[in-house]
């Protein structure tokens, strides 16, 4: 069954909690890990290991370097999902 | 004492062992003369030989941010609860990160995070091992992390030598001050090792104790009943500092790290040399380093691991190096509670010797029922106070040696 935006972003932020310690509340759509979540490279690794255990999708190093923001991972599970 | 070079004193201490959660627990545990080794129990020990172990009071993950944790091999936490606890009892000093520096040392490492990180490699592919896997096995992750939060940038040292490299980063550490390279010294060892592989490795070797009925009375150094050596884990921690540098911020001083001495057996890769010689080396060159007379010497907290071989001539070799003076020192082998805490062992022990010098009392060598020959050395079941003799400091040493055959030894002096 397809998942909701609410639904991968809430997953997200869980994420974010657990690997880099960001309250999920404030894992919203526009933020950018990097500058506003303060989140360097190694823990976008660990997110990205962590999304494809909960969302069944495989994120490649060439696909995660262009998802700077939220709303860009959330996006991109949606169409894996969709794919899949 | 001479005022032609640097004295380095202890200004703090820290410590996270099977005897307690911090340092005045595991001295007052100590002084109490209480065991910290239990029966291991899991299923992955079930098939094992040896099936004893000393595991910390406390789970050192509780103790540290969640988030951080995480990202921290187990030995990598004990190192940093250790050290916070050192740096506040040091009084947080403000120092120059380019004269503070850390010598932090483990004798294998992050090696459960290897093992977790092999498991997942094979179970799931390489995507799925943990990015952090590296700075969690790495044997020197424990100082880099402390660094870090010390803002250390004089140098971040790991000194490995097996068991003996808890000892041998406090030697380090005074070199460090010594030489001019920092007035402030972080300084221990750690390790995290009771897993099944490691401990099929020692029972390999046949250098555990089998006494699993009794987990509690396996660990007994220099009595002749004893089978092998006890696994513990945790860490010890000392800030070293300059004189000066602690006088001129009103520190409070526990003792002056007076020297170190080491050498090497050159002999076989894991046993000792029977006829002791190195460690009467060791022994001899630490206290010349010092300055220290045997006679001023009334207290050594001994290597003894609990093995046939090795306690044996270790009492032997200190006898020898001390000469008419062993008579009236107290040899304590605290493994006799905290089991071995390899890497960590020389800086646990070294927080031990340097607490002794401040209470004048020795810990006891538990299980100690029917000695093996004690060189004329006292060695007591029993804390054993200790009595200030010749001119000059009050002094303590502590040894440790190391698989390779490394031989450290430690001199601790009243300041």
């Amino acid at each position: 069954m397809a998942m909701t935006d609410e639904e991968i972003l809430t997953g997200l932020g869980e994420i974010v909690d657990e690997v880099a310690g960001v309250p999920a509340d404030q894992v919203t759509p526009d933020k950018t890990f990097v500058d506003d979540l303060d989140i360097d490279s190694l823990s976008m690794v660990e997110i990205a290991v962590a999304a494809q255990d909960k969302f069944g999708v495989e994120i490649p190093d060439e696909q995660l370097k262009d998802l700077k923001t939220v709303q860009d991972v959330v996006d991109y599970v949606k169409r894996s999902a969709v794919s899949a | 004492m001479g005022t032609d070079r640097t004295r380095v004193v202890v200004t703090g201490l820290g410590a996270i062992t099977p005897v307690g959660a911090d340092v005045a627990s595991t001295w007052q545990a100590l002084l109490a003369g209480r065991s910290g080794a239990v029966a291991l129990t899991e299923d992955w020990a079930a098939e094992l030989p040896a099936r004893i172990a000393a595991w910390a009071t406390v789970d050192p993950a509780t103790k540290i941010d969640r988030v951080q944790a995480r990202r921290l091999d187990r030995c990598e936490q004990f190192a940093l609860v250790a050290a916070r606890e050192a740096w506040a009892d040091a009084g947080t000093p403000e120092v120059d990160g380019d004269r503070l520096g850390v010598v932090v040392s483990s004798g294998i490492g992050g090696v459960s995070s290897t093992i977790n990180a092999y498991d997942i490699l094979k179970e799931k592919g390489w995507g799925r091992v943990p990015p952090f896997t590296v700075p969690m096995l790495m044997p020197n992750g424990s100082a880099g992390w402390i660094g870090i939060e010390l803002g250390a940038t004089a140098g971040v040292h790991t000194t490995v030598s097996a068991c003996a490299s808890g000892a041998e980063a406090i030697g380090y550490a005074i070199d460090m001050i010594r030489s001019g390279r920092a007035d402030v010294v972080m300084a221990g060892g750690t390790e995290a090792a009771i897993m099944q592989l490691n401990i099929a490795a020692f029972a390999a070797m046949r250098a555990l104790s089998t006494r699993n009925d009794e987990p509690q009375r396996a660990s007994r150094p220099f009595d002749k009943g004893r089978d092998g050596f006890v696994l513990g884990e945790g860490a010890g921690m000392v800030v070293l500092e300059s004189e000066e540098h602690a006088a001129r911020r009103g520190a409070r001083v526990y003792a002056e790290a007076a020297g170190a001495g080491y050498s090497a057996d050159a002999h076989h890769i894991a046993q000792p040399e029977p006829g002791g010689i190195g460690i009467r080396k060791a022994i001899d060159r630490a206290l010349a380093n010092a300055r220290v007379q045997p006679e001023q010497i009334v207290h050594i907290n001994a290597h003894a691991t609990s093995t046939l071989a090795g306690d044996a001539v270790e009492a032997q070799a200190v006898a020898a190096a001390l000469g008419e003076y062993a008579a009236g020192v107290v040899m304590s082998s605290t493994k006799s509670m905290t089991g071995h805490l390899l890497g960590g062992a020389g800086a646990v022990e070294s927080v031990a010797a340097i607490l002794a010098l401040r209470d004048m009392v020795a810990p006891p060598t538990i299980n100690l029922e029917d000695p093996d020959d004690d060189a004329g050395l006292t060695i007591s079941a029993e804390p054993h106070e200790l009595k200030a003799r010749g001119s000059g400091p009050t002094a303590v040493l502590n040894d440790s040696f190391g698989f390779g055959g490394a031989n450290v030894a430690l001199v601790f002096t009243t300041a």
